[in-house]
């Protein structure tokens, strides 16, 4: 069986709503499935990603604990909208795993080669 | 030809997204492409919940989705977890959890996000509402 590529696309924060919960479900259990799996965080994403996140339980689980894990899930490609990281004042190294950050254009490059994107 | 995979991620009423899905999938199979399935997560489950009542005249999403699987053949896969967590169980959820009523029947089933990537692999393209 050919197994298609998937990209998983993180565009709002944490906690507010569900969407980083849920996508990074779907991303390890596609992993899991044996799905490459290829995640990127672009505006507001971008806030997923912090260092020190401290959730009170009413905000959701601290599901940012299970970052530093992806790699044992082999997902390994993490891709970080470089553009979103500096319109918040923010940098990779204020990020709790390492990723690569990509400008615009080269994210839509990325974007472009997967066969389906899902959108969180 | 194409197969296509649809992922509902919004609940019907507030937003357009499932009715637009539904549409979707109407005008898909018209111009003779297959639909291998639907799979609804995240508020999307509420497309299942059988419960809802709205006015009679208005569109009752939930039974055009049970019309158009009963009409093509198309599955209607439901994250269980997703489900479960928005309050939408089924009978056996009902009486493990000491319910009193149950909202998921068939053609709805509950499955696992396993079945997503299944949808994913024999679809050319999944498209997301």
């Amino acid at each position: 069986m050919i197994t298609k590529t998937l990209g998983v696309i993180n565009s709002t924060a944490p906690y507010g709503v569900s969407n980083g919960q849920e996508s990074l479900d779907l991303a390890l259990a596609s992993a899991n499935f044996g799905q490459e799996v290829t995640l990127f965080f672009i505006d507001d994403g971008v806030f997923q990603l912090l260092k020190s996140q401290q959730p009170i339980p009413e905000q959701g689980k601290h599901y940012s604990k299970t970052f530093p894990a992806l790699t044992f899930y082999d997902i390994d490609d993490i891709f970080v909208c470089q553009q979103s990281l500096t319109e918040r004042a923010l940098a990779v190294s204020d990020l709790c795993i390492q990723v690569s950050a990509l400008p615009r254009e080269e994210l839509n490059q990325q974007l472009a080669r997967l066969d389906h994107l899902m959108r969180f | 030809m194409a197969t296509f995979g649809l992922l509902v991620t919004h609940a019907p009423f507030e937003q357009q997204h499932a009715f637009t899905a539904y549409r979707f999938a109407l005008s898909a199979l018209a111009l003779g492409h297959e639909i291998k399935g639907v799979f609804f997560y995240q508020a999307g489950v509420q497309n299942a919940n059988s419960y809802q009542a709205g006015h009679s005249d208005e569109f009752n999403v939930h039974q055009a989705w049970v019309e158009l699987s009963a009409q093509h053949g198309i599955p209607l896969n439901v994250c269980v977890t997703a489900a479960n967590r928005r309050g939408v169980i089924n009978a056996q959820d009902a009486k493990d959890n000491d319910r009193q009523g149950f909202n998921l029947t068939e053609p709805f089933i509950e499955v696992g996000l396993g079945d997503l990537v299944q949808l994913s692999q024999v679809s050319d393209r999944v498209i997301q509402f």
